[in-house]
């Protein structure tokens, strides 16, 4: 570590300046509640449950790779306590208890299947948040005799974006302390190659698991947090699959490399599905997942990804060796050359054809 | 001997499992793509079934003639539009693995969502053989048992493809090696496509099968998917004898849980088994260690 003085002090002034513009901001988004209507802070509850639950996505998948599909499991979960418990506990102690059965379930799933292959926890993953709710079903049905509960409590919109602003900042304190804590620098080694982590000495499963716990805690509080806003709650309700699409196209959206990217992702996604939802009601589903197969195929690296490609662009040296007038030659030489069908407009079908299905004998 | 009834009762249901299975197995373990939205065709045939049956009263074994080549003909343009690109990206298998899983659940979310709007969510069936059939004393649903019977033979027939012929031999070698293949001159990319539109149609085979005994909406497909993942894991990646093996497995676990503890669990008892397999057996039934 030789860096300088001047080099030190530097970057110490810019953590300083970027630590208190992050403080204003979360005081700016702090008095929301004062100064916006019902539907405004309704959206901003939206806004901020997804951004915790992206980010604590993000934690776990961003970093090993491992696509996890169980996001709406532990946000029901969360839900789903609180909803039983808060007529026996007081609020806080439900929103704990909330936290330990999150955190146990992460626990039993991260050891059972994230020892073995990645696929393994992929597939449970897939039904985890299904399977939960099949349980809970029945559980309610036979046992309990009581289908959906109501939650009453004196928790209201204003206190809920606040609690969840609060987490919201500890999630993030939690990820950029991570990505300096042995942990997190651990998790960079798996996610980069498994085999070389393991030859240096990481315990690869402790390492995914622990993460994964944390992730899944924050879930888990999120769904907790939201179960006020919803005065009756029923499994079908809690463990709502759509939650784990939504969050994944919002990770990816935003892009996995940095921290705060994730951010990129949720506005827009809550802005284009609250559209979606009024606008489109019966087609939410279809465009959703339209939206989404864009992503996967043409920003696979996210709105971050494309940000920094164009700020690498924009850092290069303009390229000219001909001059201005070089590029306008080319354009000029291009416009007026003669329109050129040889085979016809048949011809341009053929070659398209023959890339999606090229002759076996052929070259691809 | 209710037991004996049950258990029969699981093996006519696993089956089916095992068919819906193997289909996904040709498309996990042959085209190594884990697809996500497979089961939403295994939905979409059943409802072409349904409307075959119901508008035009067409026999849907017949009607299958009609369903499997269309979801044959889809799943290989899948293959070729949506998915070749991303083989072409991939770096590594497990790259593969996560961009295929990402682009199949928005297909899922798209196809369901279109299905939703098409047929609406309302739960469907029809009533095709509904008569009680009599085997060796015990009775059944001749639907049921016509199922069973057809899914034997498309299982069987896929087996026999894949273990007596050319063809199958090179979508053998694909499961075991891919680099190894094309060094021998498979074309690796074309039988892969041929693979996944082959699960594809098996796909729509045992949605048409399904139609005629079960109830159905458009949100059926993922609940297939899940267990078809469940079995294949059991079985053995690429692995179409385990398939069968953990296919009849699971209806018989499933069967017993209905009849001795609720018949709202099916998922929760394919989950059960998968991890007592993962913890006892985490290479599979048939996995060398």
């Amino acid at each position: 570590m030789a860096a300088s003085a001047e080099d030190r002090r530097r970057r110490r002034t810019r953590t300083a300046a970027a630590i208190g513009a992050l403080v204003a901001l979360v005081a700016v988004l702090a008095t929301v509640p004062l100064l916006t209507s019902d539907y405004q802070l309704s959206f901003m509850v939206n806004v901020m449950s997804y951004l915790v639950l992206t980010i604590a996505w993000a934690l776990f998948s961003g970093t090993t790779r491992l696509v996890s599909l169980a996001t709406s499991a532990f946000f029901g979960i969360g839900m789903y306590t609180v909803a039983m418990s808060i007529k026996i506990l007081p609020l806080y102690a439900s929103f704990a208890l909330a936290i330990v059965v999150g955190a146990a379930v992460a626990l039993v799933v991260g050891v059972l299947t994230l020892r073995l292959s990645g696929m393994f926890f992929v597939i449970f993953s897939f039904g985890l948040s299904e399977m939960i709710r099949e349980l809970m079903v029945w559980w309610e049905i036979n046992q309990t005799h009581t289908m959906g509960r109501y939650v009453y409590v004196p928790f209201d919109t204003t206190m809920i974006y606040e609690h969840l602003l609060g987490l919201a900042v500890v999630v993030f304190l939690v990820g950029w302390l991570l990505r300096r804590s042995r942990l997190g620098i651990a998790l960079l080694v798996i996610g980069e190659d498994e085999t070389v982590a393991r030859q240096v000495g990481i315990n690869v499963p402790f390492t995914k698991v622990a993460i994964f716990i944390v992730s899944a805690m924050f879930m888990t509080l999120t769904g907790a947090l939201m179960a006020p806003r919803f005065s009756f709650i029923n499994p079908n309700f809690a463990f709502n699959p759509l939650v784990s699409f939504v969050v994944v196209i919002m990770a990816l959206l935003g892009g996995l490399q940095k921290l705060w990217a994730p951010v990129l992702g949720v506005i827009p996604l809550i802005i284009l599905s609250e559209r979606l939802q009024t606008q489109f009601p019966f087609w939410y589903s279809v465009l959703l997942g339209l939206v989404f197969m864009v992503i996967v195929y043409f920003l696979p690296r996210g709105v971050t990804g494309l940000l920094e490609d164009i700020w690498k662009a924009l850092g290069r040296p303009l390229a000219l060796p001909r001059g201005f007038t070089g590029p306008l030659l080319d354009a000029w030489a291009w416009l007026s050359r003669p329109i050129f069908l040889p085979r016809g407009l048949a011809g341009i079908i053929e070659e398209r054809w023959l890339k999606i299905m090229p002759r076996a004998n052929e070259k691809r | 001997m209710p037991l004996i009834e049950v258990i029969l009762g699981g093996v006519i249901l696993g089956g089916l499992y095992a068919l819906v299975a193997i289909g996904f197995n040709l498309q996990f373990g042959m085209a190594r793509i884990v697809n996500l939205a497979y089961g939403e065709f295994l939905m979409g045939a059943a409802f072409a079934a349904f409307f075959m049956y119901t508008l035009f009263s067409i026999n849907p074994i017949v009607g299958m003639l009609l369903s499997v080549p269309v979801s044959f003909a889809a799943n290989w343009l899948i293959y070729r539009v949506l998915m070749l690109p991303l083989v072409r990206r991939a770096r590594t298998r497990d790259d593969l693995e996560g961009q295929t899983i990402l682009a199949t659940f928005g297909l899922l979310f798209v196809l369901r969502g279109a299905a939703t709007l098409a047929f609406t969510a309302d739960n469907r069936y029809y009533n095709y053989l509904g008569v009680p059939l009599n085997i060796f004393g015990f009775t059944f649903a001749a639907n049921r048992v016509l199922a069973c019977v057809l899914a034997c033979i498309f299982g069987g027939a896929s087996l026999m493809v894949l273990n007596r012929t050319r063809f199958g031999t090179a979508l053998r070698a694909l499961n075991i090696d891919p680099i190894g293949a094309e060094l021998v001159g498979i074309d690796v990319r074309g039988m892969a496509g041929l693979a996944f539109a082959g699960g594809g149609a098996l796909a729509a085979a045992a949605g048409t099968l399904v139609s005629t005994f079960l109830t159905f909406n458009p949100a059926i497909g993922i609940e297939f998917t899940m267990k078809a993942l469940v079995v294949v894991i059991m079985g053995g990646i690429g692995n179409m004898a385990g398939c069968l093996t953990a296919g009849l497995l699971l209806g018989i676990a499933e069967s017993l849980c209905s009849y001795y503890v609720d018949s709202g669990l099916t998922l929760a008892v394919a989950y059960a088994l998968f991890l007592i397999v993962l913890v006892v057996r985490p290479r599979g039934l048939f996995g060398t260690p």
